[in-house]
């Protein structure tokens, strides 16, 4: 299937104060492939992501989405395939009850309200969030905000599925649930974070990232068990790797 | 009282709105016409009006009692707020000073009376709103509004103001909190620090403002917020409905005042 491809080709892209924060980005990720983007903090992994979706444009070179080229035109459309999940939940949640912010994507679909109620149901049952729905947002824990913003984003069936720092602010139980969730979704699946132990428990790729390029593109077993091609870019091994 | 005192009081007045009483069940719509129509009906009362006044207190006695709401936290917020309706009034009594009326062979100025007017609309207009906020919660209410044909801009704002008002002020806490850690005595809490902390503040709200689009825009957001229905009117909001619309009429066509005054000296008589 073609639409579950992302293919950066030459993808420069540099801030208008001049920070070039991408020099050339080459990837393809095929269907049902899930992928962790590693590197240290300013290498150039949320710039990335926020290509993902045309947040960002790239000022050289094409990224392709599906069959589709993302430019200004088929942004709106690259926007329904690719769902991203935010590191921080509070910049995602922003409807006054969760109800409320799952079904915001799929209103926006222009979906009729029984399937909006069903797609809300199926996303929050995704997340065990059930319960949660009449909630509004400052009433939930981080992991709570977590599990909710990325119900949200389910509950648009994107084709492809993008998260910043998934774990950055949960507990390691939530982690944990997280982790099994996440390895449930059949979805393309591009993963930004320093949290090295998940990306080896959820991803079979790995492509680490340095001043704006990419350093290394693999096997995640085999890149995240480099020590030298780790230490080079700010990272050291998984814990779970470490045993010493 | 400090920050954080005043981030959990308003904290409260949400929590207290997700209660389970027979007034937080009522359709928000239900509370939201009967709470406007109170408050036009209390205003609409002419200048030196006062005994006509005092039946009204009823209505958020009744919500107050039926609705659980503590009525210290209430009184606490309109006691908070009251400066401005003193300051409107205070000067009626020596600006107007003819006499209205002779109690008990004391002359009442009708400046006076305007103020005590003033301050009763004010006591009961601004009570009655706290209590349609402490027992509708504010989605309920938002939902209301938009439903009541109120502009969607107007009552998207209204949203984002409530589902950041308690980020924003967190973030404040902790920039606030930050800043005592390290600032001993008066030094470091002074107006020049503020006035950066503020700067900060805006800094990072305009930042935040960023990402919140951009959120939205990855959900295909295109300039409007959509929203289900979620509510239907029960026959318990319709009656609610009626008896206040009843309560309001008879209560101010009416001299139900002056009318009880009359019985009793009849009967004293």
């Amino acid at each position: 299937m073609s639409h579950h491809i992302v293919e950066f080709k030459d993808v420069f892209f540099h801030y208008p104060d001049g920070t070039e924060a991408l020099r050339g980005i080459n990837f393809r990720i095929t269907h049902g492939e899930s992928v962790g983007i590693v590197g240290a903090n300013g290498a150039g992994k949320s710039t990335l992501l926020q290509h993902m979706n045309g947040y960002l444009m790239p000022t050289l070179g094409i990224v392709t989405i599906g069959d589709c080229r993302l430019s200004a035109k088929t942004r709106q459309e690259i926007r329904r395939k690719v769902g991203i999940v935010f590191q921080n939940p509070d910049d995602q949640l922003f409807m006054p009850t969760v109800f409320d912010d799952v079904a915001f994507g799929p209103l926006n679909l222009g979906l009729d309200e029984v399937s909006v109620r069903a797609r809300v149901m199926k996303a929050l049952g995704m997340v065990n969030g059930l319960a949660l729905q009449d909630k509004p947002p400052h009433h939930l824990s981080a992991g709570q905000k977590s599990s909710v913003a990325i119900a949200s984003v389910m509950a648009m069936e994107p084709d492809i599925l993008a998260m910043d720092e998934p774990a950055a602010s949960l507990d390691p139980r939530s982690r944990r649930l997280l982790i099994v969730l996440l390895n449930t979704f059949k979805h393309s699946k591009l993963i930004a974070s320093h949290d090295l132990d998940l990306i080896l428990d959820v991803c079979e790729r790995c492509i680490v990232i340095g001043n704006g390029t990419v350093v290394a593109d693999g096997p995640s077993a085999e890149i995240l068990s480099n020590r030298t091609l780790l230490e080079e870019n700010s990272l050291e091994l998984p814990l779970s790797l470490q045993r010493r | 009282m400090t920050f954080d005192e005043t981030y959990f009081d308003i904290g409260r007045l949400d929590r207290l709105s997700y209660r389970d009483t027979c007034v937080h069940r009522l359709d928000p719509r239900a509370k939201v016409i009967v709470t406007m129509l109170f408050l036009i009906t209390v205003i609409s009362f002419p200048n030196y009006e006062v005994a006509a006044l005092v039946p009204f207190a009823l209505f958020p006695v009744l919500l107050l009692t039926l609705g659980e709401i503590p009525a210290r936290f209430i009184l606490r917020k309109v006691l908070l707020v009251s400066p401005f309706a003193l300051l409107i009034g205070i000067f009626n009594p020596f600006l107007d000073t003819r006499t209205a009326i002779v109690i008990a062979g004391l002359p009442i100025s009708a400046g006076l009376l305007s103020f005590l007017s003033i301050l009763l609309k004010f006591a009961l207009t601004v009570s009655a709103t706290l209590l349609l906020i402490a027992t509708t919660s504010f989605p309920g209410v938002c939902h209301a509004l938009r439903q009541l044909r109120f502009p969607a801009l107007f009552v998207s704002q209204l949203q984002f103001l409530y589902r950041y008002l308690f980020v924003l002020m967190e973030e404040a806490m902790r920039i606030i909190r930050a800043r005592d850690m390290r600032s001993f005595g008066k030094r470091g809490a002074g107006l020049k620090v503020f006035v950066r902390l503020i700067g900060i503040l805006f800094l990072r709200t305009v930042d935040r403002a960023e990402r919140i689009y951009y959120a939205m825009l990855s959900r295909g957001f295109q300039g409007d917020i959509p929203s289900l229905k979620r509510s239907h009117l029960a026959a318990a909001d319709l009656v609610f409905m009626a008896m206040t619309i009843a309560f309001l009429g008879v209560f101010r066509y009416f001299r139900i005042t002056e009318g009880i005054g009359r019985l009793a000296q009849e009967l004293i008589g």
